[in-house]
């Protein structure tokens, strides 16, 4: 989809802030957050969880954008898997050396990053098409924009679910913490809350700028 | 326009050196992680049978044999006859570590719980793995006071799971509001495990002390 | 016996994949709109999620005891190439059932629900006959969550939903309403 022509005067620091807001994969493209819903029940996880994609599709990208005169067209999307599939297993592993403990609470959701739609999705409509340098800065891009969904996601379900951030209790003994929001209703719900909010700037964006538009029109 | 058709040879050369390439890496970090997360879970392990025997300052692996306890090296293979003996500073026995599995509400739970033959009684409870509902669920790890139930428990006749605040008898456990599923879970295993190893374990002398005193790591 | 029946309604109803994994969500928010392409693609997810059981049994109990670093990349490949493989059969053998189910099975091998399926059957050690039932529970599971959906979003477009609302910002939130319901049936485990 958000794939621009290859050619077109896109600076490569374009390409890299494009993944941030304006296409940003999860808020406007609904991509990659399949079994990722699953770990945001708390900030610690769902970074951990964006960093991991962050290195996947990053990584992916690279090898994808410098191999892709060898990769013959009829099997790419098999040596994509291959590739992604490859650097998930890495992730697994070093999670699973460097911070056991993390790596028990995602547990059997690090090897389904494999099956995020998002990292296959950049492969085929972007690294494929475009130089290693822009294939990077794009990855970069994408990977931190859904850093930062995870995130926000993250944080809203244990804020409002624990009423803890990184585990800190933050509003006393006397909040009684709503549990629904760490359980799974609460993962669909603030999403669905965070899409809403997310189309409402854009919307009032757009009718500011189109309200300054009238009003310059008017003045000439 | 398009270039040639490659042949379906060039596909599948392409095809393998992907897999084989990606094979090498996989192995590679698969052995340069692999002593890391043995020594993780050995030490892991080893909190573990700490905690739940109090007093226990060294262990040793210990597997039944179909007679008897037989002392296993550390880095012997684990299976369902394996559990571990407790030891003071003094080479004292102090309890066994009985580690067992099942299943919870949402995925397998495995437990290890600490028992003195002498009083017949449990005197401490770890989760190992537990992947139950955030929230809910995992309260039988993170609620403080559920863990504490396990510190001090008859294990005769069995052990039973109570409604919260209505524990009477020393074999009582309070069940966690909300996650009774759960609470009961970890009840089951613990009397599984039980019903196995108590044959076993009181015709058995405890075991001679560690041969050599354990390295402090 | 028991616990195959307990295997089959956990997946069906208590951990739904979808409403209370999250797994298999593309498909739930992208091709829920219409109820009679619901059903069939509950179908098709059901039948490759049987194939993916055997697969994933026969790779753990014969090929994977002595390299289970390979896991993650065998699965894949495996599950991919045997889809495919019959979804050319079928294609060759009964056009009718191609028509109806063969469209969606290329889709349905990168859904997270089969990889997810694959991984949890491995990390809770069913054996053949539990991993069959769970594939059949998880299917059925999907199948039921991508119906309901659909029928809920039938009716929501005649409804009086604010435009900024509509799109998948509704759907998501209707999908928590239904995953709060479905937690309800949890209460069929405290019989146990």
């Amino acid at each position: 989809m958000a794939s621009s022509k290859p050619g077109s005067k896109h600076s490569a620091y374009e390409e890299m802030i494009k993944g941030l807001w304006r296409d940003n994969p999860v808020f406007v493209q609904v991509l990659g957050m399949c079994p990722m819903l699953a770990v945001t029940n708390s900030a610690i996880n769902a970074i951990a969880m964006g960093l991991a994609t962050f290195f996947v599709l990053v990584g992916s990208s690279f090898l994808v954008s410098s191999l892709k005169q060898w990769i013959p067209r009829q099997v790419r999307i098999s040596v994509y898997i291959v590739i992604i599939a490859t650097f998930v297993t890495v992730v697994d592993y070093v999670l699973l050396a460097m911070v056991p403990a993390i790596h028990k609470e995602l547990g059997a959701f690090i090897p389904l990053i494999v099956a995020n739609c998002l990292i296959l999705g950049r492969q085929e409509a972007f690294a494929s098409k475009h130089t290693v340098k822009f294939a990077v800065m794009d990855a970069i891009g994408m990977a931190a924009g859904f850093l930062l969904a995870m995130f926000a996601l993250g944080s809203v379900r244990e804020i409002l679910g624990e009423g803890k951030l990184f585990g800190l209790s933050l509003f006393g003994d006397n909040f009684e913490p709503w549990v629904i929001m760490i359980l799974p209703p609460g993962g669909f719900i603030t999403l669905g809350l965070l899409l809403l909010l997310f189309n409402w700037v854009t919307e009032r964006k757009q009718a500011f700028i189109a309200q300054v538009a009238e009003a310059e029109r008017s003045k000439a | 326009m398009r270039e040639q058709e490659p042949s379906s040879t060039t596909l599948i050369a392409a095809l393998s050196i992907a897999g084989f390439l990606s094979g090498i890496i996989i192995i590679a970090v698969y052995l340069a992680t692999f002593d890391t997360i043995a020594e993780n879970k050995a030490r892991e392990l080893r909190e573990a049978v700490f905690r739940v025997l109090p007093g226990v300052t060294r262990m040793q692996k210990l597997r039944f044999d179909g007679e008897a306890l037989v002392v296993m090296p550390d880095d012997a293979k684990d299976d369902e006859n394996t559990i571990y003996g407790g030891y003071d500073d003094a080479g004292r026995f102090i309890g066994y570590a009985i580690a067992n599995g099942g299943p919870g509400f949402q995925d397998t739970i495995r437990v290890l719980y600490g028992y003195q033959p002498v009083g017949r009684k449990v005197v401490g409870m770890w989760i190992l793995e537990s992947r139950e509902t955030p929230g809910l669920g995992d309260k039988i790890y993170k609620d403080a006071a559920f863990v504490a139930n396990f510190d001090d428990l008859a294990i005769d006749p069995q052990i039973v799971t109570v409604k919260k605040g209505t524990k009477s008898a020393a074999n009582e456990i309070d069940a966690i509001t909300g996650a009774t599923i759960s609470s009961k879970a970890v009840v089951r295993i613990m009397n599984e495990a039980h019903a196995v190893w108590d044959q076993r374990l009181p015709s058995l002398a405890p075991r001679l002390k560690p041969q050599q005193p354990e390295s402090e790591k | 016996m028991n616990d195959l029946v307990w295997i089959f309604i956990s997946a069906l109803l208590v951990n739904n994949f979808v409403l209370a994994y999250f797994l298999g969500l593309c498909p739930f928010l992208g091709v829920s709109g219409k109820l009679e392409t619901s059903f069939r693609l509950g179908l098709a997810t059901t039948f490759v999620l049987i194939i993916t059981a055997l697969c994933s049994w026969f790779l753990n109990t014969y090929v994977l005891t002595h390299a289970p670093y390979l896991r993650l990349i065998s699965f894949i490949v495996v599950i991919a190439s045997t889809v495919q493989f019959i979804e050319m059969a079928i294609k060759k053998l009964s056009p009718a059932l191609f028509q109806s189910l063969g469209i969606f099975l290329p889709l349905i091998t990168t859904n997270c629900a089969i990889l997810g399926l694959a991984i949890f059957a491995t990390n809770r050690g069913y054996g053949l006959g539990e991993g069959l039932i769970f594939a059949l529970g998880a299917g059925a599971g999907f199948t039921l969550a991508m119906v309901l959906m659909a029928g809920m979003r039938e009716e929501a477009e005649i409804g009086n939903v604010p435009a900024l609302v509509r799109g998948t910002a509704f759907n998501l939130i209707i999908s928590g309403i239904l995953s709060m319901a479905f937690m309800g049936f949890a209460g069929l485990f405290s019989s146990t």
